[in-house]
């Protein structure tokens, strides 16, 4: 593997879609929320923590910076590096700011011949978006104006209602690409 | 748009057998724990906890449950191998990392009906003496998390959950835990390591049966989604009576999910053995698409091998009693028929395909899948699962050489048996399968003039987009 893609694997860069999230801050809210988190595992097993930790940060700023990925340790008391393996390993866990929307669409058999290429295809001419530089090592594509993203997901468990994606948190169905303009349009 | 699929009041088809599936897309049905109990709700818990821990794991072992997640197992033998006389905490997993392509039956028990969910864990909780469980649920599904835990709180709220359960002296506690997108964790063991907080590279057995040394190195039982839902119906109805549905070794009912090129693609739950593949497929599924026929089926989730549907099978049907020839159409819906013809039921997860489709890119894609879900731990499959996709890349490509198809089968028998985890298996049975069924069609994809995979409008999409980022598309 050359050196480029595992320096691009474990740093955070800037992206369009920078801009839409805040910058990771530990405020009250959130060591609250992650200590209740910890809570959920018996105390010695503090390190359990580390994935729903990492989806509050996520969640919250949209990636996982590496002031992030310290903070995640020291709740933890585990190595930066014990969270920063994880992250690399996930493929549901970003370093660099998606859009606002990100979309993820299904690319599994049953999507692939329900026509989730062609869905993927009108998405990226819709939103501007170039998929050409993305590979298995960096999946995520942002638009010019930062407020779409597209990645290729592996099956989303809705095979019997394909195509399937996700933008955000919300999760759409039998959505041939003729309708992919109405689903941009929906989050407008 | 709906973030949760519930299609108010759609009828289950006749043949169906609804027992796990009764409340969903049920009109007037809501995930709550009220109406939850207006239903009967939290009755089967209530009469577990009358009985012994033993009795309980008793009426399972009867039932003749087997495992829904993929493999098959004997759920009340799974049970029993926690060691006797053990003096650790004992922790339950509920398997919701759904992840195997094909299969979708998981995703509506977790957002339409989640206590039947918490029911069935409670009583297995009791069961195994779990005072602590936990659900991992995939992170694809982020509404269903949501959902879970707040069926948790009112399980919690209402004496189902926390301490002294509905009066009784048994307390346990529940949490849901969310994966990031790792198919491996589908894995026991990988799922175990996940939730330990590490990188999920699953565990060699033996040692290390997560029944003796599971999570944290104490025992632990996995168990997927749907098994869960059927320890609540096996105490309802008791371990013998459940076993009348279905067939023998293949008792209760089971959900199929059918995908792909059917007229009514969906979920339908059956008597395990009772329905027949041509019952599935042109009765209740409606049949091939307009103009089309059916061509192959892979009956159990990606990682099963394929059927072909002109073939004919030799087999004990029903199952123990002398060899006979049947038709694709005449093979049941059970573990050990579809196991005797060479796949597997697996997950139940069955993805059909009509005439249209070509082989060397329906292979593609399942390799892509298998070649990016890889945790890496093994060199045979880490290596072995993206050599298999580069060359199928070729296929779909029109640029490979005869030799790539014997480079593709020595390289998916020197994965299979030869991991940690059966991830080998689950990659490279497809590219066996599909080799010894379709060689001949593999190795005209081979030739120069290429002209039939563009013949859908997905598969242009699909080369389009192969071309696009530059993939291993004729590069070696």
């Amino acid at each position: 593997m050359p050196q480029t893609i595992l320096t691009d694997q474990v740093t955070s860069h800037e992206t369009t879609g920078t801009k839409h999230h805040p910058p990771f801050e530990a405020d009250r809210a959130i060591e609250k929320e992650a200590n209740a988190r910890i809570d959920q595992y018996p105390a010695e097993q503090k390190r359990s923590a580390v994935l729903p930790l990492l989806h509050i940060v996520q969640s919250k700023f949209g990636y996982i910076s590496s002031d992030a990925i310290e903070w995640v340790a020291a709740k933890l008391d585990v190595e930066p590096i014990k969270v920063e393996e994880v992250v690399t390993f996930y493929p549901g866990l970003r370093q660099h700011a998606p859009g606002k929307y990100h979309i993820r669409v299904c690319r599994t058999l049953s999507c692939a011949m329900g026509g989730s290429y062609e869905l993927m295809d009108k998405i990226c001419e819709l939103a501007g978006i170039n998929r050409s530089q993305t590979s298995h090592h960096n999946p995520v594509a942002v638009s010019p104006c930062g407020t779409w993203s597209v990645e290729f997901a592996e099956c989303l468990a809705s095979c019997g209602s394909a195509p399937v994606c996700l933008v955000n948190d919300d999760f759409h169905e039998d959505l041939p690409a003729e309708k992919a303009s109405e689903l941009l349009e929906s989050y407008k | 748009m709906p973030k949760v699929t519930y299609i108010e009041g759609k009828e289950p088809d006749e043949r169906e057998h609804r027992l796990i599936f009764r409340n969903i897309d049920r009109k007037g049905w809501n995930p709550s724990l009220k109406k939850y109990l207006s239903d009967g709700g939290y009755k089967a818990l209530e009469k577990s906890l009358q009985m012994e821990p033993g009795e309980v794991t008793q009426e399972v072992k009867q039932s003749g449950l087997r495992g829904r997640g993929g493999a098959g197992f004997p759920t009340g033998v799974k049970w029993g191998f926690i060691p006797p006389g053990n003096k650790k905490p004992v922790y339950l997993i509920c398997n919701c990392d759904e992840s195997e392509p094909g299969t979708f039956k998981d995703r509506y028990i977790v957002h339409q009906d989640p206590h039947q969910l918490i029911e069935g864990m409670v009583i297995s909780c009791f069961a195994v003496g779990a005072k602590l469980a936990y659900i991992y649920i995939r992170e694809e599904f982020p509404e269903a998390a949501r959902i879970v835990e707040n069926a948790i709180k009112e399980a919690r709220k209402a004496g189902f959950l926390g301490e002294k359960i509905c009066g009784s002296d048994f307390s346990c506690e529940f949490y849901v835990h969310r994966g990031a997108g790792a198919y491996i964790c589908g894995e026991e063991t990988g799922l175990i390591e996940s939730l330990e907080g590490k990188r999920p590279y699953p565990r060699i057995k033996p040692p290390y049966f997560p029944a003796a040394m599971g999570l944290y190195m104490c025992p632990t039982i996995v168990n997927n989604v749907e098994t869960l839902c059927h320890v609540k119906h096996i105490i309802e109805m008791g371990g013998d009576s459940y076993a009348e549905i279905g067939t023998p070794r293949n008792t209760g009912t089971r959900i199929l999910c059918v995908s792909g090129d059917v007229q009514k693609p969906g979920y339908y739950e059956i008597e395990v053995g009772k329905m027949t593949m041509g019952e599935l497929l042109n009765d209740v599924c409606g049949g091939p698409l307009e103009g089309r026929t059916f061509k192959a089926v892979i009956p159990g989730g990606s990682s099963a091998k394929i059927l072909r549907c002109s073939d004919t099978y030799n087999v004990s049907c029903p199952p123990g009693t002398d060899k006979r020839e049947i038709t694709f159409d005449e093979i049941p819906l059970d573990f050990d028929t579809m196991a005797a013809c060479g796949s597997m039921a697996g997950s139940g997860g069955v993805i059909v395909m009509d005439d249209s489709r070509r082989m060397s890119w329906v292979l593609n894609n399942i390799n892509e899948f298998y070649a990016h879900e890889s945790c890496g731990q093994c060199t045979p499959c880490r290596e072995g699962s993206t050599w298999m996709k580069k060359i199928t890349d070729r296929l779909v490509a029109g640029k490979a050489s005869p030799a790539d198809l014997d480079t593709l089968e020595s390289v998916a028998y020197q994965i299979d048996g030869k991991t940690i985890c059966a991830f080998g298996e689950a990659c490279s049975w497809p590219v066996e399968g599909m080799i010894d069924k379709f060689r001949d069609e593999l190795l005209t994809d081979t030739a120069e003039d290429h002209a039939a995979v563009t013949r859908n409008p997905e598969q242009k999409a699909q080369r389009r987009y192969l071309k696009g980022v530059g993939a291993q598309v004729g590069s070696s």
